[in-house]
């Protein structure tokens, strides 16, 4: 196993402070390692989920090679070629486990954006105070938007979110965790081979979540209500001006509605299992709702906004991957991780195998299927 | 087997899907409309031909449509002012969407009827206030759907078809325009 810097990398440096998983401890589930503390209905923080992670390698006897960062890997023979920081291997499999969020993806007009603006990625952010005093615009409402811009509006800046499509979420639902929901209806257990739209299901924004010792829900209706001003969809940058999309009612019932029809499986799902007596009563949350007029035009010149969070999501970086498996849109070539290439191999993107790839609890029946495959290819081949 | 009859063929815009997500050069098409002016502010458009699939294709036959100002702007009123064709458009567009949507999900139809309201301020257009912008303030449209399908179900039909409506994200999203004298 090589890593770029120590274990658990990406949680100790690219995340900010404040940041708690979204799922609750309970889910934070490996093969022969678990959550055992007192709160089970808690958040980690990015230290714990470091502890946790480290704890992991340790008892699992993870032979992780630290401070190895691959420079190439390239087919060679019936294997591949790696080249990293310390030597070259020679291997007959590769798994690919970077990740889906190496690269903050920053839409294009972002280079037209003033030069008296500063702009700022998920990687870049820490906390308010390293931001300047003054109005934020934060650009998309998925997790990383919405907790961004709560916590700089409670740092009294005066906080602007532009919000395309988006997936609402309440925290908790009929007293529990809406994560349990999910796992425990078997949303997340839907394989990729049986979902309608594939391509659309990986893209799927990550939910308007936040962890926290209150478990407050942070959707749209809670973050106007802060103050927060919702704008619609960041669509170009013209003459200094920001111009959002006048759509912004839409995407408000396009979240709605789908929140409805997930909690009404989640109730059917209750029903059938003859739990509703153990859980609360159903609930429907009032609908988002839709400022008196959102403006579609923001002058960027005039030092209202002093800064942008750019919240628009994350894409893998493959420039090190010399084997032709990445389609036109950068995503890499793999049917349930198993790459359009003999012997490679990916695990850790979203909807892998299975709705709940990305979460802890889903690397385990992936990791076990996709290296099932790994042992015949290679015993096949030998 | 679905038995929905919309008359929307689900079928041939999936496999066109398919399709075109591998030859992403036949789907660039060009529309196209020619316009002549005739008297004041009467203009007549007519359009025929476009662009697709990578050749030119012709409409069944000419529609023409004429433009002017009604008779409280001091105009003859042969024809909607130019702004209500924007309303045509998103009407026409949003209800081809609910139809194609609803087929696809297997809803049955009975009527589609909307309104579409432009709320336009004229100062701007007139030069009276530099305030005020030349186009719509805001636009209203409101469906009345007969289907055989909940509320919740109709209101997704109708949130799906803005989200995939060419009209509805013309008007909502800025657009590059270029204007050129041939």
């Amino acid at each position: 196993m090589l890593e770029r810097g120590e274990v658990a990398n990406s949680w100790r440096r690219e995340r900010w402070d404040s940041l708690r998983l979204l799922t609750p401890n309970r889910q934070c589930r490996l093969p022969g390692h678990r959550y055992e503390g007192p709160d089970p209905d808690g958040y980690l923080t990015m230290a714990e989920v470091t502890e946790f992670i480290e704890r992991f390698a340790k008892i699992s006897r993870a032979p992780v090679r630290t401070g190895v960062n691959v420079t190439s890997v390239r087919p060679d023979g019936d294997g591949y070629h790696v080249t990293t920081s310390h030597g070259a291997l020679a291997c007959r499999t590769v798994v690919i486990a970077s990740g889906a969020c190496n690269q903050p993806v920053v839409p294009p007009f972002g280079a037209a954006v003033p030069a008296s603006v500063r702009q700022v990625t998920p990687f870049g952010y820490r906390d308010p105070g390293g931001l300047p005093d003054g109005g934020v615009l934060v650009v998309g409402a998925s997790a990383t938007g919405v907790q961004l811009a709560a916590e700089l509006s409670r740092s009294g800046r005066p906080v602007t979110l532009s919000v395309g499509e988006h997936v609402r979420l309440p925290r908790t639902y009929r007293g529990r965790d809406v994560l349990w929901w999910m796992d425990a209806a078997g949303v997340w257990d839907q394989r990729h081979d049986e979902i309608d739209d594939l391509t659309r299901a990986r893209r799927l924004p990550s939910p308007q979540l936040v962890g926290t010792d209150e478990r407050t829900t942070l959707d749209l209706n809670a973050l106007a209500s802060m103050g927060v001003e919702l704008v619609g969809r960041w669509a170009a940058v013209r003459e200094g001006d920001a111009l959002f999309s006048g759509g912004l009612r839409n995407v408000f019932s396009l979240a709605d509605l789908k929140m409805d029809r997930l909690l009404g499986t989640f109730d059917e799902w209750a029903r059938a299992r003859g739990l509703d007596g153990e859980v609360g009563a159903p609930e429907r949350f009032a609908p988002t709702r839709v400022p008196e007029s959102a403006r579609w035009r923001l002058d960027l010149r005039s030092g209202e906004i002093r800064t942008i969070v750019w919240a628009t999501g994350f894409r893998p970086d493959y420039q090190w991957l010399d084997v032709p498996v990445i389609d036109e849109k950068g995503r890499l070539r793999h049917d349930g991780g198993v790459v359009d290439s003999p012997g490679l191999y990916a695990l850790g993107l979203p909807v892998l195998r299975r709705r709940r790839s990305t979460f802890i609890c889903g690397i385990e029946d992936d990791a076990r299927e996709v290296i099932d495959h790994l042992a015949r290819y290679v015993a096949v081949r030998r | 087997m679905s038995t929905v009859t919309n008359g929307v063929n689900v079928q041939a815009l999936l496999d066109a899907r398919e399709v075109l997500k591998g030859a992403p050069e036949a789907a660039k098409f060009v529309w196209r409309a020619s316009s002549k002016w005739q008297n004041g502010v009467h203009s007549t458009t007519r359009v025929q031909e476009f662009f697709g699939l990578g050749q030119e294709q012709t409409h069944k036959s000419e529609a023409v449509f004429d433009a002017d100002h009604p008779e409280v702007f001091a105009a003859e009123d042969n024809g909607i002012t130019p702004i209500e064709y924007l309303l045509v458009g998103l009407a026409a567009c949003l209800t081809a969407g609910v139809a194609s949507v609803a087929q696809n999900r297997g809803i049955q139809l009975r009527s589609v009827e909307a309104t579409v309201e432009g709320a336009h301020d004229i100062r701007g257009i007139l030069g009276a206030d530099s305030d005020v912008r030349n186009g719509f303030n805001d636009v209203k449209v409101t469906f009345t759907i007969d289907a055989d399908a909940s509320k919740e179900d109709i209101e997704a039909l109708v949130a799906q078809s803005q989200k995939r409506s060419a009209v509805f994200d013309a008007l909502t999203n800025p657009t590059n325009v270029s204007v050129e004298v041939a």
